[in-house]
């Protein structure tokens, strides 16, 4: 049987890939995908528990975050229409108009 | 033997495809590598006994929030994407915090202890079927929480028409 602790390490580098992605890259488009990744690194980490645990609850969870993760993907992405409209531009860097 | 040979296909393939999806410089490229990835997480789920949560996996997420993710790169310009730098100026800082921050999980994963195992065992979902056994939980203890999901989706779909919707006046 693979230990619990497989999928928590699994779980773990595939969230740091995404703060990695979340952080660095120029591309808001790339951005939006790497928050996806780090909510399924959770779903991992959520589903493995409540395999070992024994207990559904962790699965419950999980249906609710894939349900805010579609209504934040729709969200984000009119969010990107409504910029890329004005800004001409998905650039995060080329957008600072809040800047003071 | 053969589980851990299963796991770390599965694990090695969600780690490479996770690093392609956030390395490449084509925006298409980078969703296709995350089809691969999700469908690769959803055969993990499968491996964990989650049947339902797959099959929602590959819907919800390889079926609707992709394919919103493709339109919105076919609506944009692709040409000068390939051109520019595809990372900040100070990626170093991102990868240096990135890096920290796995440490930090990594030296806590060693000292986690499971606690007591719940009712859900696998013989009682064998019996009960699974999507049985989760509709049933969600449809009475997570009631309320299940109806403000519905509020939540309800919510973006009137705030996606609103914010993407262009102006009278232009």
């Amino acid at each position: 049987m693979v230990p619990l602790n497989w999928y928590l390490i699994l779980s773990a580098a595939v969230f740091m890939i995404g703060v990695f992605g979340f952080l660095t890259r120029r591309n808001i488009i790339i951005i939006f995908m790497s928050v996806e990744l780090m909510l399924n690194a959770v779903n991992i980490s959520l589903v493995a528990f409540s395999h070992y645990l024994q207990d559904m609850r962790g699965q419950i969870l999980v249906i609710f975050i894939i349900t805010v993760a579609a209504a934040e993907a729709a969200i984000g992405f009119a969010i990107i229409i409504a910029l890329f409209r004005n800004k001409d531009t998905v650039h995060v860097d080329e957008m600072d108009e809040m800047k003071g | 033997m053969l589980p851990e040979l299963f796991f770390g296909y599965y694990a090695s393939a969600i780690v490479i495809f996770s690093l392609l999806v956030v390395t490449r410089s084509n925006p298409v490229h980078s969703i296709m590598w995350m089809l691969l990835l999700f469908f690769h997480i959803a055969g993990l789920y499968l491996f964990l006994n989650a049947e339902f949560i797959a099959a929602i996996q590959v819907i919800v997420y390889a079926g609707a929030i992709l394919v919103l993710f493709l339109f919105v790169v076919l609506l944009l310009n692709l040409r000068e994407e390939l051109k520019v730098k595809k990372f900040i100026g100070s990626w170093p800082a991102g990868l240096f915090i990135a890096a920290a921050l796995l440490v930090i999980i990594l030296s806590v994963v060693k000292s986690f202890v499971p606690g007591p195992a719940g009712k859900y065992s696998i013989e009682f979902i064998k019996q009960e079927t699974h999507t049985k056994a989760l509709g049933t939980l969600l449809y009475t203890d997570y009631l309320f929480p299940f109806e403000i999901a519905s509020l939540v989706l309800l919510v973006a779909i009137i705030g996606a028409i609103v914010l993407a919707k262009r102006k009278k006046g232009n």
